[in-house]
């Protein structure tokens, strides 16, 4: 997988929700358990959090046709090419990748939320007790030993893949083909093409939390171009950081996640 | 499983019914998925509640819980109105045109022979007619009145689409769907398959349910083929490793069957038990049976058994005739303050046996309890469980710590029948030894006890052969394994062929009765060469048949079969019936493809050819099977406690075969107004049976954190009841507090006219992690059983469900 611009592939028509990619990736990352309540769900934790990186995402759903469906959707970092939260990190923590994936340099991190608020998927996740922003590296450090990410790894049924991006959309759009009806490719015409890929059984605006088209804020560029390289002189990044938190979203409320326990 | 979890890729139709099979066989899923890929395999999900196994399937069938007699009843009837049945397979290898005792009766719901005093029946009447040579008289046109065939039309005339309909809530448009496009397997080039687990066994009606399905892949020609078969999916408890080695109480190793105490002779114990047939082309396989139980013996008293003292036959342990010992009996015993002590290894009874109340004030009547475990659990903290003051329990408790799984060196078997071997990981921590080593430990304690002071039954305890610790004095696995497989007990001469005492067994064809041989698992034997290999260990991957049998990996019983009847793959002259699946092939002076279920020339050859289900006394499989406990055909009745006060098929409302128990906490409410509810129990992925091993596993309790119950949109409106809001679900027998979870996903039934709602809740919680959980969904259920195998009804009885 060296040095590939790389795409992970989720089909989420061979999904069955085993959630193992869930785990797996707790473990491998070592993220502690919340300690969770039913809240009428199987989908838990609730939302993704600073110390749940990836999630499935349970939804009852009845097609037009009035025939029910479960759906079932693996949420977590996109890996944009052109990524909003790369863009306005002003402290260099995520970056690039030569995956062309977006990693997180933690120590780098100074709790800004710039990110937060800049993700088009709503991604990313504060810790108020460390202060530092949490989301999926796409297992950055088993992807330059060559394996497959935790989650890849722990998938039973196929729904998960990880290859060179050419052999995955071709992949994709075979699948998609094959399933006919409303089955679509998500993730490949938007933000430069994300990194992660989606097969969608259902068109993409049935899917709890999965915007229809996702776009990088316009203030972003602007700001990006204007303000950016001073923001890595000192403090100005958290300044800068709250500035464009402001631009951007106006004083709105940054949801922290939930703490971890257990 | 007659075949293994590869093969379902090779199947062309896969009716899940009785499992949920994504949600419980995670892994295995993927082969059943392969199938869609691979064949374009239809996926049909029959179950009562939308799972995740329905969501990846091409379409889900609702239907009632306890009612898959009648679903599968209507499926025999389209088959043979419509004549969908492979009919050269049905006159070769089923009794279908067998003769029945013209005395056999079947009338509104009872079968010939029955005793509503003993709630048995006397089978008599359930047996063939035979001609002066004493083989099975047959009528292959299969018209005589009299045949397994018109008999078995006649049955399932009645069950029409109407009547089938009414009964489990299924549409009759869906019944059709399911019955043609599961009947169109019926024919040389497509094959059907059936996966089951827990949803069928878990009823009074269990191994009928599955006797249902076999009847019907019989009628399909879908026994014996690659992506056919029968496929109980069975767990990671190693549930086929279990029963394998006999952990049901009827049971010997390798299926063999306890003696019971009329059986006062070794000579009378193998005459009752060894099948026979005058039929010269039925291999009668078990006619071996001798072989494999003097060897058993042999196994068990080593050199103290010998000929002079029926090697140690009278030694072993016996039944009371009639009587059974399953989990219910033992808690209903020990609630009636008649059982002293209870080992309970590797168990939570206190939250999965049926009935918790009962079950946990029987543990109260307890002298004392073992359990052995690697957390402790709501069994071995019974005594200061809700409600329970520990100064009032006497009962002695030990907790032993025992090893987990990756702690130990062993087997374990998964469902296709491979035995493979696996390594230890790592020591267990501190004090923790395996289960084997605890026994070894208490029985050479035992032992010790009875040198000295003697005892009832002494020689039964000092007589085994024990010497299976290392020199370390730890339990030799390796060295238990080889008793199992087997070994020469003198030196033997067999076809010039040179054998010496002590030298591996390498197949049970060289079982004897002679006391020549010692097997502690006939089934197993094989399971190392004659050169010492344990085949066990074997990960070849090459896969010469392109089935995905793969003969190098590990070892299956019997002799490395991987698909068992395989021979019935072929036509009576050993040609396959699907070239493009070719499983087995007669090529003139052998088989070759798979192990061949016996060497013999296919059954034209009227000299020297067998039929192909050795197994059977007949030599064929059975659509009359008399060896049920309530008759040779499947009928459907209602659960012990169900919504109906009559059954629609007949006066018989329940199983009439099944015992009742009867005490004080044994109470049923059926068609109950202050019942209303079917409910079932079942398991979730992110838990593992109680719970009792996951719950403590913080990132799966994240997942799956407390109990909860199931409800349709519609009774959740009409009770007023919102999601995520807390309730009660309660029974004749108990309740518990959880979490509503309403849903799509479960739908309001038709039955009889009326609207019955089904609600189901996970068995996978206790009351002693977490704290705020939830306790056992069995405070709910009933205490009864299947009538043959007293598998408990988890899955069907009544609840109501109120808000708190």
């Amino acid at each position: 997988m060296r040095n590939l611009d790389i795409v992970k592939l989720i089909d989420t028509t061979k999904c069955t929700a085993c959630r193992g990619c869930q785990v797996a990736c707790k473990q491998w990352n070592e993220q502690q358990a919340t300690r969770t309540h039913n809240w009428g769900s199987y989908q838990n934790p609730p939302d993704l959090q600073s110390n749940t990186w990836t999630l499935i995402r349970f939804q009852e759903y009845v097609d037009s046709e009035g025939e029910f469906k479960w759906l079932f959707r693996k949420d977590g970092c996109m890996h944009c090419t052109d990524a909003a939260c790369v863009r306005v990190c002003p402290s260099g923590a995520l970056y690039h990748t030569e995956f062309g994936t977006v990693g997180v340099h933690r120590e780098l991190c100074i709790g800004c939320k710039a990110c937060v608020t800049a993700c088009p998927f709503d991604t990313p996740r504060h810790d108020p007790k460390t202060d530092k922003c949490y989301k999926c590296d796409l297992c950055y450090t088993r992807l330059l030993s060559d394996q497959k990410p935790a989650c890849v790894l722990s998938c039973p049924t196929g729904a998960l893949s990880i290859g060179d991006r050419e052999s995955m959309l071709k992949k994709a759009y075979t699948r998609v083909a094959e399933l006919g009806g409303d089955a679509n490719v998500y993730g490949d015409k938007f933000v430069g093409g994300t990194h992660v890929v989606y097969v969608l059984g259902e068109k993409p605006a049935v899917y709890d939390a999965l915007p229809e088209n996702p776009k990088m804020p316009t203030t972003i560029l602007w700001w990006k171009n204007l303000f950016k390289p001073l923001t890595l002189i000192g403090m100005g990044g958290v300044a800068g950081a709250a500035a464009l938190h402001y631009l951007t979203k106006g004083p709105q409320e940054v949801h922290d996640s939930q703490e971890g326990g257990e | 499983m007659t075949n293994h979890y590869i093969d379902l890729k090779n199947s062309d139709v896969i009716l899940i019914m009785g499992s949920n099979a994504a949600e419980h066989h995670p892994i295995a899923f993927k082969w059943i998925l392969r199938a869609k890929e691979l064949n374009g395999a239809r996926l049909i999900h029959v179950d009562p509640r939308y799972t995740r196994t329905s969501a990846r399937c091409d379409y889900h069938v609702p239907l009632r819980s306890g009612t898959d007699i009648a679903f599968l009843g209507g499926m025999i009837n389209y088959i043979i109105n419509n004549e969908k049945y492979f009919r050269d397979y049905v006159v070769n290898y089923t009794n279908a045109a067998f003769l029945v005792n013209p005395d056999f009766r079947f009338d509104n719901g009872l079968f010939s022979g029955y005793d509503a005093g003993k709630r048995k029946y006397n089978k008599d009447t359930w047996t063939f007619q035979k001609d002066a040579g004493g083989a099975p008289l047959k009528d292959p046109t299969l018209t005589d009145p009299n045949c397994v065939f018109q008999l078995l039309k006649k049955h399932y005339a009645r069950y029409t689409l109407d009547k089938v309909s009414s009964i489990t809530g299924v549409s009759k448009e869906n019944l059709t769907r399911v019955y043609a496009e599961y009947s169109a397997t019926g024919v040389a080039d497509k094959a059907g398959t059936e996966c089951y687990a827990l949803g069928w066994t878990h009823h009074t009606v269990g191994v009928q349910n599955i006797r249902s399905m076999a009847i019907i892949q019989l009628l399909l020609g879908n026994m014996g083929i690659a992506g056919g078969g029968i496929n109980a999916l069975r767990g990671e408890p190693n549930v086929q490793g279990s029963t394998d080695h006999c952990i049901l109480y009827g049971n010997l190793p390798g299926y063999l069957k306890m003696p019971t105490a009329s059986s006062t002779t070794l000579q009378k114990y193998l005459d009752k038990c060894t099948p026979k047939s005058n039929d010269p082309q039925s291999a009668n396989y078990y006619c071996n049976y001798p072989n494999f139980y003097v060897s058993w013996l042999k196994a068990l008293y080593g050199d103290a058994a010998t000929p002079e003292n029926e090697f140690g036959y009278q030694w072993s342990p016996k039944l009371d005739d009639g009587k059974a010992y399953s989990q219910l009996h033992l808690f209903d015993k020990m609630y009636e303050g008649k059982i002293k002590g209870l080992f309970a290894y590797a168990t939570d009874p206190a939250v999965s046996s049926p009935n918790s109340n009962k079950t946990r004030k029987a543990l109260e009547k307890l002298d004392f309890l073992v359990c052995a475990n690697i957390f402790d659990n709501e069994t071995s903290s019974f005594w200061f469980g809700p409600g329970v003051d520990p100064k009032g329990v006497k009962t002695e408790v030990f907790l032993l710590p025992a090893a987990a799984t990756m702690e130990k060196e062993g087997s374990q078997s998964n469902s296709g029948r491979w035995v493979q071997w696996k390594y230890k990981a790592v020591n267990p921590p501190d004090d923790a030894i395996s289960c084997g080593d605890i026994q070894i430990r208490l029985l050479d304690a035992l032992r010790a006890l009875y040198a000295e002071e003697g005892g009832p039954n002494a020689e039964s305890i000092l007589n085994l052969k024990w010497d299976y610790k290392d020199r370390d004095g730890n339990m030799d696995v390796p060295k238990v394994a080889q008793q199992i497989n087997g070994h020469w007990t003198a030196d033997v001469d067999i076809n010039g062929k040179q054998y010496r005492r002590g030298d591996i067994v390498p197949t049970f064809a060289l079982l004897k009765s002679d006391g020549t041989t010692a097997c502690g698992n006939w089934i197993m034997s094989g399971s190392f060469g004659a050169d010492g290999e344990n085949k066990m260990k074997r990960r070849g991957k090459d896969d010469p048949t392109g089935l995905g049998l793969f003969p190098n990996w590990s070892f299956a019983w019997p002799v490395n079969r991987r698909v068992i009847y395989n021979r019935a793959s072929c036509d009576i002259h050993g040609k396959p019936y699907n070239p493009k699946r070719k499983l087995l092939e007669w090529t003139g002076d052998r088989w070759v493809g798979d192990v061949p279920d016996g060497p013999w020339p296919p059954m034209a050859d009227k000299e020297k050819g067998k039929y192909p289900f050795i197994m059977k006394a007949d030599g064929v499989g059975s659509l009359f099977g008399p060896g049920m406990a309530e008759g040779p055909f499947p009928e459907h009745y209602e659960p012990l406690e169900g919504p109906l006060d009559k059954n629609p098929m007949s006066d018989q409302l329940n199983n009439p075969a099944i015992e009742i128990f009867a005490c004080d906490l044994d109470q049923v409410a059926n068609a109950s107004e202050e019942y209303p509810h079917v409910c079932t129990t079942y398991s979730c992925t992110e838990h593992w049976c109680t719970g009792a091993l996951t719950r403590w596993q913080a990132w799966l309790l994240e997942m799956q954190p407390e109990l909860y119950v199931e409800i349709g949109e519609a009774l959740a409106k009409e009770k007023g009841i919102r999601n995520g809001e807390k309730v009660k679900v309660s029974s004749m027998r108990g309740a518990v507090k959880c979490v509503a979870m309403v849903t799509k996903r479960f739908v309001p039934f038709t039955i009889e006219g009326k609207t019955v709602h089904q609600v189901g809740m996970p068995f996978n919680y206790g009351w002693l992690h977490p704290e705020d959980g939830g306790d056992s969904a069995n405070f709910l259920t009933t205490t009864v059983g299947d009538a043959n195998v007293f598998c408990p009804e988890y899955k069907a009885f009544m609840v109501n469900v109120s808000k708190v």
